[in-house]
């Protein structure tokens, strides 16, 4: 068991094609490795008779041949996505039993090359958080240990059950979603690929909003050839997303060719923290000195307004968050509370979302709600749509003066125990996102590569930040650092 | 900048969320630190700089007005709570 769920997308593609292997197999073997693997509670929901309905149909459109990339291949998708006729609850109890009536642009898009469904993947709830504690389903549990402990780790969030299920082999790739770092954080979290892309480059449509201007969909992968594969799929313009990029979408694979030479890759000094681990500052360095042996020319840059990132960013997405889920009022889906004879609508309204959202949920909807109320609108929101507009000015100088992408880490440090960050302070977990929020507010592309371990064997990885629209470049640069740092951990299998 | 144990009620109704007596005392002190870290935005010189209002220069498409869709009631009706009579139902909302 497990053999084929390990398996990459491009080699499954390939055996696939060659009628090695066909897509019922692997979707068997992935479906027994979510069984054996539910202490990591990474599926909220396996669809076990779906996807081997879907792994046959891929199987004879396989030899029909012509099949797309992704054909016959087993993936995960994060409970955010609606998907037709499946639950589809963004992790929280407020929407217990929603069964969307559509599809969402991007799974449909993956259906329609032909991938296969197995099931939900656990994450926090509505996105909210950093490391899956969130979620009405209870936490995810990384598939990765300290060495020689049982301590329960987090494999990061929010998109912590994609992170967990494609790093333990449960599925070959995972769709995520990230408005602060969900993708890319719990990659770096799990030892797997993430990709953020650019603002407009996947549809929202039908995917469940935290805050609208952030929000992007992306594929969480166990390469960055992977990586290609899947966001090639998912990308596009759509109608229905008035926000949705018209512009054509490239072959991000045939971009990866590991060439780097003459690219200008720049190293920002504000991303240098007091008090990170020394382990962080060692991968960077490494990380820098892989790109310039690959021929890359590495520079200093200066981003000035980072440290203003994540406070404006703990304004705008609140901000965003309290008018999206205005809609859970218990009227037109999900769980409605229990209600007494003397209750009028108001009442109704209220006591549904004190029951079905969660604390995190309910601390951001209020200070969205604070913020955007009458007095405070100036002084908190407005100020932090200003520092927003210098923080993507920073980004457009260095990319004005030549600079084809940024490295940074991924992360301020290696995964965490779960229980370990928060509890009464909600500041200490927002943290985790310091060096991913500034790509969301200025719009851009990232991803983050897995390149190295710590002295506990926790994964650690690195981040690139591209140009707008160049994500074809960013991860062909991604390309060349993977090959360089020939990250090759795997979690022991404890489960 | 600190929120009183009023403002959390009030900002509580705003947001259409029930909360106890007892869980406004922590709300406040949740609330305070999180506004507190934002108070960090105050040092920024935002003379003269335009709010963002998109995350790309993009302007948006036109299109006919026209329904495209439509006739899907038990759709739209499917995962609502409690419906009568092809409507949405809620409680009384006129005395």
């Amino acid at each position: 068991m497990g053999e084929l769920a390990s398996l990459t997308l491009s080699d499954a593609r390939d055996k696939l094609r060659a009628g090695d292997i066909t897509s019922r197999e692997i979707t068997e073997d992935c479906l027994a490795s979510i069984e054996a693997a539910s202490e990591l509670n990474a599926f909220s929901q396996v669809t076990a008779d779906k996807a081997l309905g879907m792994a046959d149909a891929a199987d004879a459109r396989l030899k029909a041949g012509d099949a797309p990339d992704l054909c016959g291949a087993p993936l995960g998708i994060k409970d955010l996505f609606c998907t037709e006729g499946v639950n589809s609850q963004a992790a929280s109890n407020i929407l217990t039993d929603f069964k969307p009536q559509y599809e969402s642009t991007v799974t449909s898009q993956l259906w329609r090359d032909g991938a296969v469904m197995l099931g939900k993947l656990n994450m926090d709830e509505f996105a909210m958080g950093s490391s899956n504690e969130t979620s009405a389903y209870g936490p995810v549990t990384s598939p990765w240990r300290r060495p020689e402990s049982n301590t329960p780790l987090t494999p990061g969030g929010s998109s912590g059950g994609s992170a967990a299920s494609v790093s333990a082999d449960l599925c070959l790739a995972a769709t995520g979603t990230d408005t602060g770092g969900s993708i890319r954080q719990p990659a770096a979290f799990t030892g797997i690929v993430g990709v953020k892309p650019t603002y407009g480059r996947c549809s929202r449509w039908g995917i469940v909003a935290f805050a609208s201007s952030l929000d992007q969909a992306g594929p969480m992968t166990k390469s960055v050839r992977d990586g290609a594969i899947m966001l090639k799929a998912m990308t596009g313009h759509d109608p229905k997303d008035s926000t949705s990029a018209d512009i054509a979408v490239p072959d991000f694979e045939a971009a990866l060719t590991g060439d780097i030479r003459g690219k200008t890759i720049g190293i920002p000094k504000e991303y240098r923290l007091d008090q990170m681990p020394e382990e962080i500052e060692a991968l960077w360095a490494d990380g820098r000195a892989m790109l310039s042996d690959a021929g890359a020319k590495i520079v200093d840059i200066s981003l000035p307004h980072t440290k203003y990132a994540l406070p404006a960013y703990y304004i705008i997405a609140p901000a965003e968050a309290s008018s999206n889920l205005a809609r859970y009022d218990g009227v037109r889906y999900g769980a409605r509370a229990d209600l007494v004879a003397a209750d009028g609508v108001e009442d109704m309204y209220q006591k549904t979302r004190a029951q079905g959202f969660g604390d995190e949920v309910k601390r951001r909807i209020m200070i969205g709600a604070y913020v955007l109320s009458a007095g405070y609108y100036d002084a908190y929101y407005l100020r932090a749509q200003k520092v927003r507009t210098l923080i993507k000015r920073d980004f457009e100088q260095v990319f004005a003066d030549g600079v084809d992408a940024i490295l940074t880490p991924a992360t301020p440090s290696a995964a965490f125990g779960l229980g370990e960050v928060g509890g009464d302070d909600p500041i200490q977990m927002y943290l985790n996102d310091v060096f991913t929020v500034t790509v969301n507010l200025a719009g851009l592309p990232g991803v983050a590569v897995p390149t190295g371990t710590n002295s506990e064997g926790l994964p650690m990885g690195l981040q690139l930040i591209g140009r707008p629209w160049e994500e074809a470049d960013m991860l062909n640069t991604a390309y060349a650092l993977e090959q360089a740092a020939g990250f090759a951990a795997k979690p022991d299998r404890w489960w | 900048m600190s929120v009183d144990k009023d403002t959390v009620r009030r900002v509580a109704h705003l947001a259409r969320i029930d909360v106890d007596e007892a869980a406004l005392e922590p709300l406040s002190k949740e609330l305070s630190a999180i506004l507190s870290f934002a108070e960090q935005l105050a040092e920024v010189n935002v003379d003269g700089v335009e709010p963002m209002t998109s995350v790309t220069p993009m302007a948006l498409k036109r299109r006919q007005d026209e329904v495209t869709d439509g006739g899907i009631q038990d759709k739209i009706l499917a995962n609502a709570p409690d419906t009568r009579e092809g409507f949405f139902a809620v409680p009384k909302v006129v005395e």
